[in-house]
């Protein structure tokens, strides 16, 4: 399993020709409390780049894109009713959606994690 | 200047701590074409108290109130009495000159008013939740319709015929900045609504079905029968109420399957105020609460574990999504919420339905004192306490025959429908507690007289 | 001696030292005072309203929906309603109880006169569809006030109809659209600054536009470079605040009516802020074509704990014939015609629609009409001098203790901006601001404009003494202080208010909205 990271700090673990999406750490810290989030829907195809998802703080709704293009096959249920998952353990239980690659090429553009790590040091 | 305290001398140790040698010169930033030097010509200077009050009471005086004659008009407005204790209540200043409250800390009198206002109108309507109101009921009611093309995903609206002209016109105008399609229809003077040709429309690109209950002449539809055909197909039940008394009497529209309900709260503490500020009042299912527009009120916990209550879920709204908030809105009708609640506590449910029942009771008298009169037709088959009428002529004139007479006796459907003269002879009326038996005889005798 | 003091009663000052937290039995701190939800103390069998009995109700002509039971809604007596909403009112601040400086807000005092007008019957007793003959002086009155604002603001016409701000931004957007289409020529985009108020960019949304933003330069003002160059056929209009949302003048306003007209577009002022400029300078003369105006801030209708409002929304030549119904007219022979549907067709064939139903918000036309009329043209200049006069005074009384981020460009309008630049770490604008309410005051508008980080805007209007404002002043240099040295304290504060800070996470992740029984 490789993980990949973007400058609008989602990242995504890839496993063949699946992957699982969610914000950093390093992101859920900037938002705060996380109140809700908006899952997409099951067996919608989104383009890199989309907003896929949005995720609420207490003062912000923040959207979260595509890393990569692809069909949504799962999403992660538990944050209807624990979406502070997103802040105890956001680059775990707090994953947000799987999905299936349309064009695996696309990794070839996101970051290391640490590429990412230098990137955050330096925002 | 009586609302200005600073004097001369404040002024000048205030420009010298500025830095500045005269207030004209801190306006330096406006260009020197616009700027003006003078206060503007042909416009009168400042008045004071007594005279500006003279000047008011001088309008005021001329008009026909509706509490000097007999009254009966509503389409949308109406006349209950307002307890003394309403009035009051609104004008302590902590109410009056507070602002939205987003300091919670300070504004717990506030925010407690907002969530328990939000529990009468949740238990009014028979809704899960409501928020903490809009503007009035008619743009409550696009708001309404907005919100269900987000649910469902879908952008056709059947809209009933029984539906107040005036919100129908609202909607309308805002659907043709939108992708919504309204499917909209005129009344017909019959003694029953127009359900069935409502549940033959709906199909499986409805959003909602938009029904008034009671309709604008009154009659009472059958919403559950409405609600069942609509969810069969997907469809939300999005259902109007304009005179929200007659939910002391009537089952709520939740109960009976709605999944949206929104109203006109003018009814209870308001007044009729010509027209405005009125209140819109917002109820719906749970699950739709981050779709609801406009404020909302929760309960929350302070730093010390005690209850407080926050505005919250704040980030559908526009100062945090921007051009992706679920509506532009920003103020809601807080005073007219308050006065609403207070109105409310002093009915309380019982209350409320005595207020109803006495406000119905003189609707049937009036309505069979009327059906005595020569020419004159009482269409509904049930009512709360306003029904629709027919008369032999235009009801236009008719109307304007009996203000004559110093009788304000209705509202003209030609009003309402001016392009559609099927329904010029058609006379909306209406009554509330305050109805007296002599005005509805006084009401008589003068069509009588206008009608012969 | 026996006899030297039977009752007992020995006044002393109790000078026992507190050595433990004070709590009471009932919650109660003095005349700080508690209040259960209405669900927990009233009843649905209970009223503090009288009806009439009749004997035998005949409910058939309900038909079949009829209510079984009375709708669960709890009652009160009269004195307990009284006793409920007292208790509950004194857990408010309000501009009554002293200054209330929310930036862009306009917290300036109700006259009260305003209040007596609008209960006159003639206004609050009538119904907005009696026949129009019966209602001549209600129509004189909006009428007046139209007149007025269109004066005031040196345009065209008035859509009076709208009922708060956004609404009436939308109103004026939706005149700009009308006239685009009636041109043939609809278009798509709605430049918005950056630094607008989130109901600009919102409302050009619900318009149907799209939205782009346009930066801002250093010294707090549109950037007139971008904006002209982004101009072009595509372009409806653009959406400006003027005095800005940073309390600035936007110098270049004209310049930019100019080039947006040249191209074909309009040009939308926001006018939350007219209070600044009103008798200073008309919007007309600056190439406004579309502006609201807040009748609950310029002209201090109250604010009511958030509304009802009132957003009239003046017009210019090209835009007026678009506006929406219903409107007055004032007929040669002085009486006043309300133009609807019915005549629309003859007199105003092109509005664009019904922004509500009736003739919006008649309660605030008044409040305003009386308000305006005991100002008069010469107290209205008087009142922007003062509005921009105690905001520089707060500025330049602040300056040296708070960054101003705007300050060493020039005199400011009616709004003061700071930024947390210099506070200790971990202290922030928000911990000022709960400060404020320990010191006995309402918070300054926090975090806006989104142009400043940690952003302060102070607007303290006209109606505030210059004693007043010293003291505000004072208290305002003691918490900066306070900040910038790190006083843990601050980042709990406030101690004194009915409730301390509020769980928003809890209030946003489990919302409870309405009472249910534990």
């Amino acid at each position: 399993m490789t993980r990949y990271f973007t400058k609008d700090h989602e990242w995504i673990a890839v496993e063949g020709s699946e992957a699982t999406v969610g914000i950093t750490h390093y992101a859920q810290s900037q938002l705060g409390d996380i109140t809700f989030v908006e899952v997409p829907a099951v067996d919608a195809s989104v383009a890199k780049g989309d907003s896929a998802s949005v995720v609420d703080s207490v003062k912000a709704a923040s959207d979260v894109y595509a890393p990569v293009s692809g069909t949504v096959t799962v999403v992660n249920a538990a944050l209807e009713d624990q979406p502070e998952l997103v802040n105890s353990d956001a680059e775990g239980e707090g994953w947000l959606w799987k999905m299936t690659l349309s064009d695996p090429s696309e990794l070839a553009g996101l970051m290391d994690e640490a590429a990412y790590q230098t990137f955050v040091a330096e925002l | 200047m009586r609302y200005l305290p600073l004097t001369a001398t404040d002024r000048s140790a205030m420009l010298s701590v500025i830095g500045a040698g005269s207030i004209d010169e801190l306006f330096a930033d406006v260009p020197e074409h616009a700027r003006l030097t003078a206060p503007i010509a042909g416009l009168p200077n400042h008045a004071s108290e007594m005279a500006v009050e003279r000047h008011m009471a001088q309008l005021s005086a001329n008009n026909i109130t509706a509490g000097s004659v007999p009254f009966f008009l509503g389409a949308g407005a109406y006349r209950h009495h307002i307890p003394a204790t309403v009035d009051h209540m609104i004008q302590r200043g902590e109410f009056l000159t507070a602002y939205t409250p987003y300091q919670p800390e300070i504004a717990q009198g506030t925010l407690q008013v907002l969530f328990e206002f939000q529990t009468q109108v949740a238990r009014l309507f028979g809704t899960d939740i409501a928020n903490a109101s809009l503007y009035d009921g008619s743009t409550a009611c696009w708001e309404a319709i907005a919100m269900a093309a987000r649910i469902t995903r879908r952008n056709k609206a059947i809209i009933s015929g029984g539906l107040h002209p005036h919100y129908v016109e609202t909607s309308r105008t805002m659907a043709k900045f939108t992708d919504d399609v309204l499917d909209i229809s005129v009344p017909e003077l019959l003694p029953d609504p127009d359900d069935a040709n409502l549940i033959a429309k709906i199909d499986g690109e409805t959003s909602c079905v938009v029904v008034q209950y009671p309709d604008v002449l009154g009659r009472i539809p059958d919403l559950a029968a409405i609600a069942a055909a609509a969810q069969a197909k997907g469809a939300l039940l999005i259902t109007v109420v304009t005179e929200p008394v007659a939910l002391g009497l009537l089952e709520s529209p939740g109960s009976l399957g709605a999944d949206i309900v929104v109203g006109e709260g003018q009814a209870l503490g308001v007044g009729l105020q010509f027209g405005g500020p009125y209140l819109g009042l917002f109820g719906c299912r749970e699950k739709f609460v981050r779709q609801i527009p406009g404020r909302l009120c929760g309960e929350t916990v302070d730093a010390d574990g005690k209850r407080g209550f926050v505005l919250t879920l704040s980030t559908r709204e526009q100062h945090i999504r921007r051009e992706k908030a679920t509506s532009n809105i920003c103020t809601n009708s807080g005073l007219c919420a308050l006065a609403f609640s207070v109105h409310m506590t002093l009915l309380g449910g019982t209350g409320l339905a005595n207020m109803a029942k006495l406000s119905h009771h003189r609707a049937r008298q009036t309505a069979e004192r009327l059906a005595n009169v020569q020419g004159v037709t009482v269409i509904n088959r049930h009512y709360f306490n306003e029904f629709a009428v027919t008369v032999p002529k235009d009801a236009r004139q008719v109307v304007r025959d009996l203000a004559d007479r110093q009788i304000l006796g209705g509202v003209s459907m030609g009003r309402l429908y001016p392009h559609v003269d099927a329904l010029s002879g058609g006379l909306l009326i209406a009554t509330t507690e305050c109805t007296t038996e002599d005005d509805i005889a006084a009401l008589a005798a003068a069509l009588e007289e206008v009608l012969a | 001696m026996n006899e030297l003091n039977p009752s007992g009663w020995r006044p002393a000052m109790g000078t026992a030292p507190i050595t433990r937290e004070i709590e009471t039995f009932t919650g109660n701190r003095a005349l700080q005072l508690e209040e259960a939800l209405l669900f927990e103390i009233g009843s649905s069998d209970r009223s503090g309203v009288d009806f009439d009995v009749v004997a035998d109700f005949d409910l058939s002509a309900l038909g079949p929906n009829v209510r079984k039971t009375a709708p669960n809604l709890p009652g009160l007596s009269e004195p307990e309603t009284v006793r409920h909403y007292t208790r509950l009112s004194r857990q408010n601040y309000a501009i009554d109880l002293g200054v209330f400086p929310l930036g862009s807000c306009t917290m300036k005092h109700n006259p009260r006169l305003d209040e007596k007008v609008a209960r006159m019957p003639g206004f609050a007793d009538v119904h907005p569809l009696q026949p129009v003959q019966t209602v001549q002086g209600a129509l004189s009155a909006i009428n007046e006030l139209a007149v007025w604002l269109i004066k005031l603001t040196g345009m065209h016409g008035v859509a009076m109809t709208p009922k708060a701000g956004a609404h009436g931004e939308l109103c004026g957007l939706l005149c700009i659209r009308a006239a685009l289409e009636a041109k043939g020529d609809p278009r798509e985009v709605i430049l918005v600054p950056e630094s607008a108020h989130g109901t600009n960019p919102a409302t050009a949304a619900f318009a149907g536009y799209r939205v782009e933003n346009i930066p801002a330069t250093a010294d707090g003002r549109v950037d007139v470079t971008a904006l002209t160059a982004r101009l072009g056929p595509d372009v409806a209009g653009v959406m400006i605040t003027n005095p800005n949302t940073c309390g600035l003048f936007e110098r270049d306003l004209k310049v930019i009516a100019d080039a947006v007209h040249a191209v074909g577009g309009y040009v939308y002022c926001d006018g939350a802020n007219f209070n600044a400029i009103v008798g200073r300078v008309r919007p007309g003369d600056l190439g406004v074509d579309a502006m609201h105006i807040n009748l609950h801030k310029t002209f201090s209708t109250p604010h009511g704990g958030g509304g009802p409002g009132s957003g009239p929304v003046v017009l210019s030549e090209a835009l007026s014939p678009f506006g929406p119904l219903p409107f007055t007219a004032r007929q040669v022979d002085g009486s006043i015609k309300l133009i609807e549907e019915e005549d629309a067709d003859l007199e105003h064939p092109q509005a664009f629609g019904r922004m509500c139903a009736f003739h919006g918000q008649m309660g605030m036309y008044t409040r305003a009409l009386a308000y305006i009329l005991s100002h008069g043209a010469d107290g209205l200049r008087q009142v922007s001098g003062d509005a921009v006069l105690n905001a520089n005074y707060v500025l330049r009384s602040l300056d040296d203790v708070l960054e101003a981020p705007f300050g060493p460009a020039g005199h400011c309008m009616h709004e003061a901006l700071f930024s947390d630049d210099g506070f200790a770490d971990g202290f922030s604008t928000l911990d000022l601001a709960k400060g404020l309410i320990d010191e006995g005051y309402h918070p300054m508008t926090v975090y806006f404009p989104l142009v400043v980080h940690g952003a302060m805007l102070v607007e303290p209007t006209e109606t505030e003494s210059k004693a007043g404002l010293d003291q505000f002043i004072g208290a305002m240099r003691s918490l900066a202080e306070r900040a910038k040295a790190g006083d843990e304290l601050l980042k709990s504060a406030p101690h004194l208010a009915p409730r301390r800070r509020l769980d928003e996470t809890l209030a946003a992740r489990k919302p409870k909205l309405v009472y249910k029984h534990a």
